[in-house]
């Protein structure tokens, strides 16, 4: 599975949603495929993404908010995942595409390439729902069942360790992020 | 325990006053009465952290979410969340009200804050984060009441450090 092929897949249903990526090929990526004022690219502070989810949730808990993460940025906020645990918002559901890498940076391998198990941590970290996939079908179907549940969720969908020739959009950083912020108070 | 409860009281009443309505905190001897009371609290959400940086992201959250929130921690936990305040708060010009325990400064007996201590108002300046003291009760709303207000209008973190004279009743 690549990680464009599962961002278009689940695409739509992110529209209801506040969305927060990590930086480099998830940030790039998901605006290949079309940018809204939803989402909320968070280019750099990596490990965050699952936190500023987690603050979006409590604050505003009728907003449904997926974060995009991914396994590098995850390996350095690992304790985020006891605090996400701890409050376990129920619109929260946060993704983890697990590349075994840090792509952006040269694509040298992360601890996930020699057996750490993140779906295993979240799980051992207490996230009530936790899943690991590995094909497209099987993302979907986990994305749709996670949002149904209304319970916190996360999900590890193992994908390949490719990514856009780019990773420097020519949306600016300030510009998305007071869209964002205009578009989840108005709504 | 010496850590004044009184004062405590009237941090927590001031940061309730100009809104605040999260809370993220790690443990510190300083700040337990600060802790229990926005726990207690069913106005306040308190998010207790595994990691101060963590903080910097919730904060950063709720801000874009439109709720008033403030981080408590030791000057240590300031240290450790650096590159969040740095990459997130300043890249992406949040506000972040940081309560800073200046632990290590003049009368600090433990010997392992001695090192936070000495350097936290230095990385404090290398940050450009403007501060100020909280030394006297009767001046504490207004000070974080003016921090809030340069936060928010200046779209960046502010930090107050809370001192000994403040927060310990035997010093």
């Amino acid at each position: 599975m690549t990680r464009i092929d599962a961002l278009r897949a689940v695409y739509d249903r992110l529209e209801p949603c506040a969305v927060v990526t990590i930086m480099g090929a998830v940030a790039a990526e998901l605006q290949s495929i079309g940018h809204r004022q939803n989402f909320f690219y968070l280019q750099h502070a990596m490990g965050l993404a699952s936190s500023v989810g987690l603050g979006i949730a409590l604050s505003r808990p009728s907003v449904p908010v997926v974060v995009l993460d991914g396994d590098g940025s995850v390996l350095m906020n690992l304790g985020g995942l006891t605090t996400l645990a701890r409050y376990r918002p129920r619109n929260l559901l946060h993704v983890v595409f697990d590349n075994e890498s840090l792509l952006s940076v040269g694509g040298f391998p992360t601890a996930t390439s020699t057996g750490t198990n993140l779906a295993a941590i979240a799980a051992a970290a207490g996230i009530p729902r936790t899943a690991a996939v590995n094909d497209l079908e099987a993302f979907v179907t986990e994305f749709d069942d996670a949002q149904r549940a209304r319970e916190l969720t996360t999900i590890v969908a193992k994908v390949d360790a490719i990514g856009p020739a780019a990773f420097v959009t020519d949306l600016e950083l300030l510009e998305n992020r007071f869209q964002f912020q205009r578009h989840l108070q108005t709504r | 325990m010496p850590v004044s409860a009184a004062n405590s009281a009237i941090l927590f009443d001031a940061l309730k006053d100009c809104g605040v309505r999260l809370m993220s905190a790690l443990p510190e001897t300083w700040l337990v009465h600060l802790i229990r009371m926005a726990d207690d609290d069913p106005d306040v959400t308190l998010v207790r952290l595994a990691k101060e940086e963590e903080g910097v992201g919730i904060s950063m959250g709720a801000h874009l979410a439109g709720v008033k929130s403030a981080m408590l921690m030791q000057n240590h936990g300031f240290l450790a969340s650096v590159n969040g305040i740095v990459s997130g708060a300043q890249l992406f010009r949040v506000p972040l009200l940081m309560l800073i325990s200046d632990r290590g400064s003049f009368g600090e007996r433990d010997p392992w804050q001695t090192e936070g201590g000495a350097v936290t108002e230095p990385v404090l300046a290398a940050l450009r984060i403007p501060v100020m003291r909280l030394d006297d009760p009767a001046r504490v709303p207004q000070r974080i009441r003016e921090a809030q207000t340069l936060a928010d209008s200046s779209n960046r973190p502010v930090a107050l450090l809370l001192t000994r004279d403040l927060m310990w009743e035997d010093a």
